[in-house]
């Protein structure tokens, strides 16, 4: 298999992937329209018929679905197959709080599974190696999608699902595990439990990791490879596009491959929607090229992120995206300093405390202040105030490691931060600007 | 025998004590010990209390973080010099306390220590001739 799972498309010549997408784009929009009554009714709405899409570059044209459309849409609503040629869904809990459910035909699952192959593969995987997928399995893409790459690489899939970090390490240690999978919270959260249970690096036979489904700082990577002694790679995707697999790193670690036989990717100003030329910054969006169940057209991520055609020298030749910072809409501008709330949380949870905190920031003689209150948690109370003081002394260097800017960290009482409809409110900005 | 202590997370504001005792009070907890120990930010109470299990099953239903934490309760006479008595033997044992707190009753004292090895400066204090209270002999006071 070598260093590409399929490489004629994977480091195809542009202008055969652009050719590629030319072909199919015109054809999936005309099956979208024929299919999808609701998107058909977006598109009329917006005075373009699939007659107007001749190729991709007229791709920008198309109407944007977002995740509001995905909750006026629920269930069904985005289906275009009868149920009797579906096979699976997945499913998100969402932000919005209604749950994102995806459909796959068997099609779907195959391109999907091909996606996290080549993943795998990139990170210097093989049918040599025993991969173990802690991601969670179930409705969460995050462990079907690695399970089913693994399987066509042909590595010995160890399919522990997670929690249970005695079982994940039990296993990891004596089938001498090579690869695995899982969120970078979690890959932090063993890595620190094998290290407490006196293993050394050069103990450990894991040799690549492959983590996603949340945000991650370079810092984090650094410790994780370290304690594990680990190469760590960074993996992508949204079950709303299919799962992940749809952009990964290659052995250069230096953006992820976006998988452009399938996605086309592309990046708008999230205020006017204007596509924006390579190399900017904005809010990413996919348009699933030859989905059958589920085809999403101009999908509105709301990550943000940069996208690059630089010449990469793993020899892939698909465009790369950078890590995507988080969601534009809950994005914090901090002391100058970009700071989502996601990063907080990977933290946070990274450190053994519950995801419940919220964010205040307010203005104090032109200079911004940064609190985070975060509940106290029975794992994390002690008698000790000494050991309690320590402990929050670490959170506040974990937030300034992943963020760039000192937090003060205030530690209150379980419960006590507010929540509406059951979410809690993370962020009170009192600044007035 | 040492002593179950209840150790409590409060924040450090007005109001938060209070509602402490207002759970321990709605549920008929008797408090026989208490101390305070505080951070600008939060603190922690300690407590001896008649009924353990009870204080810890309604502060965790109302939303406070408890933890048990064992501690060794000494009983001398309320006369001056006998905590001094008692505090040389923690000297000869080499049994450093982390904290203590203390409270007098109609015709003893009572002294609670938190040491970082309760086992075995208990057996260490028995050889001096020391006997440590037990929950029960607490509660009763």
């Amino acid at each position: 298999m070598g260093k590409y799972f399929q490489e004629e498309i994977e480091c195809a010549p542009l202008e055969k992937i652009k050719a590629l997408q030319d072909d199919l784009l015109p054809k999936q929009v005309r099956y979208v329209w024929d299919n999808v009554p609701y998107y058909r009714k977006k598109m009329e709405a917006h005075g373009v018929t699939p007659d107007d899409i001749k190729s991709a570059a007229d791709l920008h044209k198309l109407p944007f679905l977002s995740k509001a459309d995905l909750k006026a849409a629920y269930p069904y609503g985005l289906l275009a197959v009868p149920l009797r040629d579906c096979v699976r869904i997945q499913s998100t809990s969402g932000t919005t709080g209604k749950r994102v459910i995806v459909f796959y035909t068997q099609e779907d699952i195959d391109l999907w599974e091909d996606c996290t192959a080549r993943a795998i593969v990139a990170a210097g995987g093989s049918a040599d190696d025993v991969c173990q997928v802690s991601y969670g399995y179930g409705l969460f893409t995050g462990g079907a999608g690695l399970d089913g790459g693994s399987h066509k690489v042909g590595c010995l899939t160890v399919p522990t699902s997670s929690g249970n970090t005695e079982r994940q390490i039990m296993f990891i240690m004596d089938l001498q595990a090579t690869i695995l999978c899982c969120t970078p919270s979690y890959a932090a959260y063993l890595a620190e439990s094998l290290k407490e249970m006196g293993y050394k690096p050069e103990d450990i036979p894991l040799k690549i990791g492959i983590f996603g489904a949340e945000a991650w700082s370079e810092e984090m990577r650094r410790d994780i490879e370290k304690t594990l002694g680990i190469k760590a790679y960074d993996i992508y995707g949204l079950t709303e596009i299919s799962g992940p697999g749809v952009a990964f790193e290659c052995s250069e670690q230096n953006g992820m491959h976006i998988q452009e036989d399938h996605f086309i990717a592309e990046i708008i100003d999230p205020d006017t929607g204007e596509v924006l030329p390579e190399g900017t910054q904005g809010e990413l969006v996919f348009t699933a090229l030859d989905k059958k169940a589920f085809p999403l057209i101009r999908y509105r991520t709301r990550d943000i992120c940069t996208l690059t055609r630089e010449k990469c020298s793993c020899g892939r030749t698909h465009v790369r995206m950078t890590k995507p910072k988080g969601r534009s809409d809950d994005m914090l501008i901090i002391r100058g300093v970009n700071v989502f709330p996601s990063q907080i949380e990977t933290v946070l949870m990274n450190q053994g405390y519950a995801a419940n905190y919220q964010i205040i920031v307010g203005r104090v003689n032109n200079t911004d202040t940064f609190e985070v209150k975060v509940e106290m948690t029975p794992d994390m109370f002690t008698d000790n105030l000494g050991e309690v003081q320590a402990r929050r002394k670490i959170l506040e260097d974990g937030l300034r490691a992943m963020l760039g800017i000192k937090a003060k960290v205030t530690l209150v009482a379980p419960k006590s931060i507010t929540r509406s409809e059951g979410k809690a409110v993370r962020v009170i900005d009192t600044r007035k600007i | 025998m040492s002593v179950n202590q209840v150790s409590v997370f409060l924040e450090n504001k007005p109001g938060t004590l209070n509602k402490l005792t207002e759970v321990l009070a709605d549920n008929k907890v008797n408090i026989r010990a208490l101390s305070l120990a505080e951070t600008s930010e939060f603190g922690i109470v300690r407590m001896l209390v008649n009924d353990v299990f009870e204080a810890t099953t309604v502060l965790k239903e109302n939303h406070f973080v408890a933890t048990l934490t064992p501690v060794l309760a000494y009983a001398i006479a309320d006369e001056a010099g006998d905590l001094n008595k008692l505090l040389k033997k923690f000297s000869e044992i080499e049994v450093n306390i982390e904290y203590m707190y203390a409270f007098a009753g109609k015709e003893r004292a009572y002294m609670i220590f938190r040491v970082n090895d309760t086992k075995k400066a208990e057996a260490l204090l028995k050889g001096k001739g020391l006997r440590s209270l037990t929950q029960e002999e607490i509660s009763a006071v």
